[in-house]
């Protein structure tokens, strides 16, 4: 029995009881089905039940259940059951340590998302009739693939410094040097500077989304409309402004929204570039802190309950648009 | 969310002559774009060739010199490539990411095969059973792809801990299953709902059951589906490191918690670091990279999980 729960340390016995979990569960799907299949003729609620029971149940107990619980612990404080009400509320808008991670958190939002939506737009306009397309947008896509702790440490080493008079090792101090500056402590420097260097690592993840989706809403204009306007003589700029743009802003709604909702709940890249040090925490990684490093379960639920009541207005006007970019299509 | 839906209807008619006219228009591409656009994607990639290079660099060369200078020392003759960084990466008594390689694993596999198979089961019972309330409940399964996964984390590992599993590779499995249901249940359902009615109808007048519809008619249809979510969950969950953080130990800690943590206790090593890292992101490349179609497809349609 402990085996099945821990395996033993080496390899070996631990992939041994990933083949037997991946066997659990597909026989036990299989078996339900054999149940279901067993009468000649089944009420429908059976068969239904057999078909979804599974599902229903790990949903409520691994996602429903827990959700509401959390908001319940909100109003409780740290790991007791003394109800404080919204006490913990007014701390994460009232002290001034959760002023800066809120402070930081709308910073991301409002930024990040823009910034990569923007690229993403020039990027996909501009491959559109370039002869590389391809290879071009492989390569501006490929940060998706990896993970968020994989790009910070790319950009923790672009970032990297060195004092001055020494060989720098960091590309963007020794750009600086280049040109004749000194170098920095890049994520040392003072709020919201060193936060707009740690965005960037999610606007160059981010860029590839927002460009993959926007190339195929481009690719997706009719070519009589672009064709119409080249007769009455718009080209270059205008081209872009007048006849593109207006054509994807639903697209472009969905893009912005979708990595804004992306945004609020990335904790990843602050916690390994300065672990949300020098006033750079994010409500994401606070969270975090809040309810595994300072064993503040209250604290952590009223945060994690106001990223939920933050993402919720944006998930409504994203699914809006993403309905109107399918009647369009 | 249902992006999926449109990517994957076919083509439009018009899509022909589209496609001609983006040809003649590529003839006449602007050469400015086309040198302008390889030059951004230089750009992107150069910070990722960066850590690249200096991962195949003597210990003393990353830390006296900066990676670009390779190039000229290639030319002088005098470079020098290690693979003694990803050695010590991979089997050094301090960093040992061999054992946490095989856990990124472990924790993968599982946890994408256990909620396909309960999703294509929920999926087919909401799209072809009729029972009451089905209608409101599939509502309720889709409205749950809004919890951000955070809201749930306390409670669940108060519920492990009481069972006794906290801390196992069964309390990440059972977490990421129940992160990945709704979307999954929906996206299949969307396929499933395609599937011409006829078709179903016509196995049932020869006496097949749902379990023989969903084995015979279903299944080899849903291949496409099953593939982009499944690349999709793979990707998500090696390059998960919340659920694995909070939910795991040291037993069961995967590559993104050990490079995160190397990353803070040995901030200055970057021949480990640069090597480590490009451990945990060869897999997810690859994968990337042979199955990008279907990536694509699952990213834009899960855009919203977590």
């Amino acid at each position: 029995m402990d085996w099945l729960l821990h395996a033993g340390d080496d390899p070996v016995q631990k992939l041994l009881l990933m083949l037997i979990a991946i066997a659990l569960f597909v026989g036990l799907m299989a078996v339900i089905l054999f149940v279901v299949d067993r009468p000649r003729n089944p009420p429908r609620w059976f068969v239904g039940f057999g078909f979804i029971g599974v599902a229903l149940l790990l949903l409520t107990l691994g996602l429903l259940y827990p959700a509401v619980s959390t908001i319940g612990k909100s109003f409780l404080r740290r790991n007791s059951d003394d109800f404080i009400g919204l006490d913990n509320y007014v701390r994460a808008f009232t002290e001034p340590q959760f002023l800066i991670v809120l402070g930081n958190t709308a910073l991301w939002v409002l930024v990040a998302p823009l910034i990569a939506t923007f690229f993403g737009l020039v990027y996909a306009y501009l491959v559109d009739r370039s002869r590389f397309e391809k290879v071009a947008k492989g390569l501006v896509f490929l940060p998706m693939a990896v993970s968020m702790v994989g790009a910070s440490l790319i950009w923790k080493f672009v970032y990297d410094f060195k004092p001055a008079g020494v060989d720098q090792t960091g590309l963007l101090n020794q750009f600086l040097v280049w040109l004749g500056g000194e170098p920095q402590q890049f994520l040392l420097l003072d709020r919201p500077w060193n936060t707009f260097l740690i965005m960037n690592v999610f606007i160059w993840i981010q860029t590839g989304f927002a460009m993959t989706l926007l190339s195929a809403s481009i690719k997706a204009i009719p070519t009589d409309i672009v064709e119409a306007a080249k007769l009455d003589g718009v080209s270059g700029f205008g081209m872009f402004w007048r006849i593109t743009i207006p054509s994807i802003r639903p697209a472009l709604v969905v893009v912005l929204t979708t990595i804004a909702m992306t945004t609020l709940k990335t904790f990843d890249i602050v916690r390994t570039m300065t672990a949300g040090k020098f006033d750079t925490s994010i409500v994401a990684l606070e969270f975090y802190e809040q309810g595994f490093r300072q064993q503040d379960a209250g604290m952590a639920a009223a945060l994690a309950v106001l990223l939920f009541v933050i993402v919720i207005p944006v998930i409504v006007y994203n699914v809006r648009q993403m309905r109107k970019v399918e009647e369009i299509r | 969310m249902s992006a999926e839906a449109t990517t994957t209807k076919p083509a439009r008619p018009a899509s022909d002559i589209n496609g001609r006219a983006r040809k003649a228009r590529k003839a006449l591409s602007n050469p400015w774009a086309s040198t302008l656009a390889i030059v951004i994607a230089i750009l992107w990639t150069l910070p990722t060739v960066g850590l690249l290079v200096t991962s195949f660099r003597p210990e003393f060369d990353i830390k006296t010199s900066g990676w670009w200078t390779v190039f000229g020392q290639a030319a002088s003759g005098e470079g020098v490539v290690t693979f003694k960084n990803y050695e010590e990466a991979l089997f050094g008594s301090s960093t040992n990411m061999f054992d946490f390689f095989v856990n990124s694993f472990v924790v993968t596999l599982p946890a994408v095969f256990i909620p396909i198979s309960i999703a294509l089961l929920a999926a087919y019972g909401f799209a072809w059973i009729e029972f009451k309330g089905r209608d409101i409940l599939f509502v309720a399964v889709f409205a749950l792809q809004i919890v951000p996964i955070q809201i749930t984390l306390v409670p669940l590992l108060t519920g492990y801990v009481s069972l006794g599993i906290n801390g196992t590779f069964w309390a990440i499995w059972l977490s990421h299953s129940a992160f990945a249901l709704p979307l999954a249940i929906f996206l299949l359902h969307n396929f499933m709902k395609e599937v011409p009615r006829s078709l179903v109808e016509a196995a049932r007048v020869d006496g097949a059951g749902h379990v023989k519809i969903f084995f015979q008619v279903m299944l080899p249809l849903l291949t496409p589906a099953i593939a982009a979510f499944g690349i999709f969950q793979f990707l998500w969950v090696w390059n998960d490191l919340l659920v694995a953080l909070v939910m795991g130990d040291l037993r069961t800690f995967p590559l993104t918690v050990r490079i995160a943590e190397l990353a803070g206790s040995r901030g200055g090593d970057w021949h480990v670091l640069s090597a480590g890292a490009f451990i945990s992101m060869v897999v997810p490349v690859i994968v990337f990279l042979a199955l990008q179609r279907y990536f694509v497809r699952g990213m834009l349609a899960g855009a919203v999980k977590g």
